[in-house]
């Protein structure tokens, strides 16, 4: 789904001492299909952006649209449900929301909710399961036996059983290790493109942000700093410093190859090894710099 | 919702009010508690209005935030001054609604009784408003220090409760996160019918508990692994301590105190 905002304000708790603007004039414009990644500072509103998204917060000020929704100030929608239906959430610690006796159970919470059939919800859960790389036996087991990432990978799995077209990621990764960390990911990256997903990730890794992003937009203090292809955004080093944003490695190592060895390469989106070898190329391969 | 009731909310403010020692606060709000019911006359009731509006303007919070944060409180003072305008049947009759007299020592009890009852909620509110929760707990455990000698468990209550107000702002936070999870996989708090609605509590309600026993356990063993073993020997963080603002508080309130019975009629 096509997913803008226009001139988006919002205010918690307007009109008392603590009245906060948590976000300011915001606009951006996402087609369908994209793979966004809303990185910022803490405090600078990313969490707030991403609740519009399902319609759990409306705009002070401005219009959010997602696909057909409008939200506005004025006019609350009626068909919020449908909308919720639509956009899925995966919350920061997701493995906080689960509840029921059984993860088959859990899983089927929210097809449930959203009114599918009995048969459907049957085959959705397995179809989640392998998604998540579960597997089926743990079906019956209460959730609180899992461990952490089993837990997180099931109530991911909950969110995904009701077969979202947009799917909002608040820091899926967080509290994982770098392994889970980088499987969580790639399941979502496989995820985004096997279903056609327009994905939202809010993350803190800009190596994240880098490598699975078409598009990056960078907040601070609620307002939109920056915005554009990652390639392009993260090579500006000095402005994301300003905002207490650092860079990727990866890109890292461009700029003090550059400044140490005069080497200039260019960015055109290689993994760290490809970007050694292709130094040691420029290098003069096997030279005593090595 | 956050902005309906203001009970038991914490301004941070450097009023003179918010600087006062917490012990000075609770002192005098009790005695104005017993003494409001000493108000008879017209002066008297003035006098500890002028009393209460200008404690809340001295506490340097916007007196409109203060009123609308007490709206629930509105609701029950209109009720109580219309059950005393129907009820009472004294003095004469000043006019009739819907051929029900209506008597003036009705309007009058009614309009007292509506005023104290403000008055009490307006200067507890000022304690909450002013004081952190911490320094609340800090005061009551001084003031029950005497009940130690008759082996009270004193500093076990007041870390009771400071515990529990300390958890209050968490556990409404991790509320509103794990409703806004659910709300956002189809559950539907606010519309429907009622059995729906009540269902929709297990959801938000069973997280809730695992996360505070999950928190309750980490708390008790960080203390522990702290090496806290109750109040014997612990000395304070924040001691507190009467200034000479405290001695000039209670001197202004023994005045208004005096003032108080010299305007009774």
């Amino acid at each position: 789904m096509e997913i803008s905002f226009k001139n988006v304000d919002y205010t918690y708790q307007p009109n008392t001492p603590f009245e906060h603007k948590a976000i300011r004039n915001l606009s951006f414009k996402v087609a369908s299909g994209t793979f966004v990644a809303i990185v910022g500072h803490t405090g600078s509103g990313k969490s707030t952006v991403i609740q519009h998204l399902n319609g759990l917060l409306t705009p002070t000020y401005g219009e959010v649209s997602i696909g057909d929704y409008k939200l506005t100030p004025e006019k609350k929608i009626k068909n919020i449900k449908d909308l919720r239906k639509r956009v899925g959430v995966v919350f920061q610690y997701p493995e906080h929301q689960l509840f029921e006796e059984t993860i088959e159970k859990d899983i089927a919470f929210g097809p449930k909710n959203f009114g599918a059939n009995e048969e459907a919800i049957k085959e959705r859960i397995i179809e989640v399961m392998q998604s998540v790389n579960l597997p089926e036996q743990l079906l019956t087991r209460s959730p609180f036996d899992l461990s952490g990432g089993q837990m997180r990978r099931a109530a991911i799995a909950g969110v995904l059983a009701v077969d979202p077209e947009v799917l909002v990621l608040d820091e899926p990764t967080a509290g994982l290790d770098p392994r889970g960390q980088r499987d969580m990911m790639e399941m979502f990256y496989r995820l985004h493109h096997s279903k056609k997903l327009t994905t939202f990730l809010v993350t803190h890794s800009m190596e994240d942000a880098l490598e699975y992003a078409d598009h990056v937009i960078v907040l601070d203090k609620g307002t939109k700093f920056m915005e554009g292809k990652p390639s392009e955004v993260f090579l500006r080093q000095k402005e994301l410093n300003e905002v207490q944003l650092d860079i990727p490695e990866v890109i890292k190592i461009l700029f003090k190859v550059k400044e140490k060895l005069g080497i200039s390469l260019s960015y055109k989106g290689q993994s760290t090894y490809d970007l050694a070898c292709e130094l040691k190329a420029a290098l003069g391969g096997g030279s005593t710099n090595e | 919702m956050n902005n309906a009731l203001i009970i038991g909310q914490y301004v941070p403010s450097n009023s003179f009010i918010h600087r006062l020692d917490p012990r000075t606060k609770i002192v005098i709000i009790f005695f104005f508690v017993i003494f409001v019911f000493f108000a008879n006359s017209v002066a008297s009731y003035g006098l500890l209005t002028l009393f209460s509006i200008s404690s809340a303007l001295a506490t340097k919070i916007k007196l409109s935030f203060i009123i609308k944060g007490l709206t629930p409180v509105w609701i029950l003072i209109i009720f109580t001054f219309i059950l005393h305008l129907i009820v009472t049947k004294e003095g004469e009759v000043l006019f009739e609604v819907f051929s029900y007299p209506i008597f003036s020592g009705a309007v009058i009890l009614g309009a007292a009784i509506a005023l104290r009852f403000f008055l009490l909620i307006l200067v507890t509110s000022l304690l909450t408003l002013t004081t952190t929760p911490i320094e609340i707990t800090d005061a009551i455990e001084h003031i029950l220090q005497p009940l130690n000698r008759i082996k009270f468990p004193v500093h076990e209550l007041a870390l009771m409760m400071s515990i529990s107000l300390r958890f209050i702002p968490t556990l409404m936070q991790e509320t509103e996160k794990i409703s806004k999870a659910q709300a956002s996989r189809g559950v539907d708090f606010k519309t429907g019918p009622m059995k729906d609605r009540i269902q929709a509590i297990v959801p938000l309600l069973v997280p809730l508990f695992i996360s505070a026993f999950k928190r309750a356990e980490e708390l008790a063993m960080a203390m522990e692994a702290r090496g806290y073993q109750g109040g014997d020997g612990r000395t304070k963080l924040r001691e507190l301590k009467i200034e000479r603002r405290d001695w000039l508080t209670f001197f202004g309130f023994a005045l208004v105190i005096l003032s108080l019975f010299l305007t009774r009629s």
